[in-house]
């Protein structure tokens, strides 16, 4: 890494920048908590417009994209190729009346939008965007998002049991026992991190895969696998938005709300996905580093870039995937990747013992782990699949058969 | 010791933060107020049962399985509560911290397990 330089103009720490201004403030004699306040604000609104207008650009891209994914067109009227589409979607919304059912706990209406909202912008509040390029340096950064994040839980359940409405009911019970269940996988798949590099500030674990030149996802690719799943059922998109199942529930748990209060849920469905994709490029992709490209190109615009990556990924698995049946999601975070997440913490646990207890170079190790991990997760995967789907002859006997194996007639399927 | 003076410059990004967030709904919410026409009539009021009337009450006796998954969702949550203090500090300790957390997890495995058998992890 090479030295910062500390001049405002040095655009590979944009603190600079925002330093360089708080030191002629208080040059003018401003006391020290004021330059400090100060700092904090310019970071959480730096933050905040990022967020809004990626999710503007990202709800054009996704549709787009999902258009293109369905062989069709997607938004292409309100400006060029339709970039315009977010802000006439966004306007539109904001017109629109809110509507308040007569049976309604009104308190609880009106909290929950707001309360969906505000945890999702607080989780970002925690992401090394590069080295020192951070809001909140929380030493317990690894557990203040797993705790941020799981109170959305209870703002999904306040919106569903306050509409007094069948379908928000249903759509919340529904919800919350997804959520929580997946909570348990996402807890125990962020668990394994900590175990390697000793610390859960998510600037050490950066730094810990810039030291010893690993990121994570080579040591814990079952860990990452299953952090990719169980958080796109907690960030509710498809393949898992059983929440809004449309030909079932109608919308979930926000079937009641319209206007400006229905935006936010979708607002913070999208910070939420944001979140998540931030996580997974701190925690296992390495964050601001890439092989020593950080010297050339500021840390900040390749984390950006690993972000977006990643969250194209999600995108790409609902323009592919099918919905899941509520029973089979159900089942997969119970009995399929719950048991594999215990091993794999387990196993993370066993790898550091062995390492420190034998003493061994960290070059001659990590590669053997890593090695064995890749073996250990397509066994794991492939084995328990066999076993646990060996365990349940009344599951087994439930599976629609194939039209092959009835015997009846096969279609050649469409290219 | 801890150190409070670091602890308080720690959060306070997140205090400020959660006062923003909380700004930036209160602003949508308003501009939504501002903007939106507003005519109550009675049918608005009513809760949305695919355009028909809707029929009994909007709050209903809720399934028994959400009950099994909260009381699994409890005990698991909690357990990953204590690893999180060992995923720190077990190399301090030694590889007897390992091995502790290894018989507590085999019998946190066993619960499942039994909770498998008894068909509390069933959909149903």
């Amino acid at each position: 890494m090479s030295p910062f330089l500390a001049e405002w103009w040095d655009l590979r720490d944009l603190g600079n920048l925002v330093g360089a201004i708080l030191e002629w403030i208080s040059e003018r004699g401003a006391p020290d908590w004021v330059t400090y306040v100060l700092s904090g604000i310019v970071g959480i609104v730096a933050v905040l417009l990022w967020a809004i207008l990626s999710q503007l650009a990202f709800i054009w891209i996704e549709r787009r994209v999902l258009g293109r994914m369905q062989v069709r067109l997607g938004p292409n009227r309100v400006g060029p190729w339709g970039i315009l589409q977010p802000l006439a979607d966004a306007l539109k919304v904001l017109a629109k009346e809110m509507v308040t059912p007569r049976n309604a706990d009104r308190v609880l209406y009106w909290l929950a939008p707001i309360l969906v909202v505000v945890p999702a912008i607080l989780v970002l509040a925690v992401f090394p965007f590069s080295p020192g390029m951070v809001v909140a340096d929380l030493n317990v950064g690894v557990l203040y998002i797993v705790a941020v994040t799981s109170t959305a839980t209870i703002a999904v359940f306040m919106a569903g049991w306050s509409s007094s409405n069948k379908y928000s009911l249903l759509g919340a019970m529904r919800s919350v026992a997804m959520l929580i269940s997946y909570e348990v996988v996402q807890v125990l798949a962020l668990l394994a991190v900590p175990v390697f590099t000793g610390s859960m500030r998510l600037g050490d674990v950066v730094a810990w895969q810039d030291n010893y030149n690993a990121w994570l996802v080579f040591l814990q690719p079952l860990g990452l696998l299953a952090f990719i799943i169980a958080s796109a059922v907690e960030v509710n998109r498809s393949p898992s938005d059983i929440a809004e199942a449309e030909s079932e529930i109608v919308a979930g748990y926000h079937t009641e709300y319209g206007g400006i209060r229905w935006g936010m849920f979708q607002l913070a469905e999208y910070v939420a996905g944001f979140a998540v994709a931030a996580t997974i490029v701190t925690l296992w992709l390495g964050g601001w580093t890439l092989w020593g490209l950080e010297e050339w190109v500021p840390g900040w615009l390749i984390f950006l870039a690993k972000l977006y990556g990643t969250f194209f990924l999600f995108i790409w698995m609902r323009g592919t995937l099918p919905r899941i049946r509520i029973d089979q999601l159900m089942g997969f975070a119970w009995k399929f990747l719950l048991p594999l997440m215990l091993l794999n913490v387990l196993l993370a646990g066993l790898e550091k013992v062995v390492w420190t207890e034998t003493g061994a170079s960290a070059g001659l190790v990590l590669p053997a782990f890593a090695v064995l991990n890749f073996a250990l997760t397509a066994a794991l995967i492939v084995g328990w699949g066999a076993i646990a789907g060996g365990l349940s002859p009344r599951m087994r006997a439930k599976r629609p058969l194939l039209v092959r194996e009835v015997g009846g007639i096969y279609y050649q399927p469409l290219p | 010791m801890p150190d409070v003076q670091g602890l308080f410059e720690q959060y306070t990004a997140v205090l400020i933060a959660t006062i923003l967030g909380f700004a930036l709904v209160a602003g949508a919410l308003i501009g939504n107020l501002i903007l939106s026409p507003r005519q109550r009539t009675r049918p608005k009021g009513l809760s949305y049962e695919c355009g028909m009337l809707p029929i009994g009450r909007g709050r209903f006796q809720i399934h028994f399985r959400y009950y099994l998954f909260a009381i699994l969702f409890l005990i698991f949550d909690i357990e990953a509560v204590f690893l999180f203090p060992w995923a720190l500090s077990f190399l301090d300790i030694g590889a007897m911290a390992f091995y502790e957390m290894l018989v507590f997890i085999i019998i946190l495995g066993f619960g499942l397990l039994y909770a498998w058998r008894k068909g509390a992890l069933q959909w149903r």
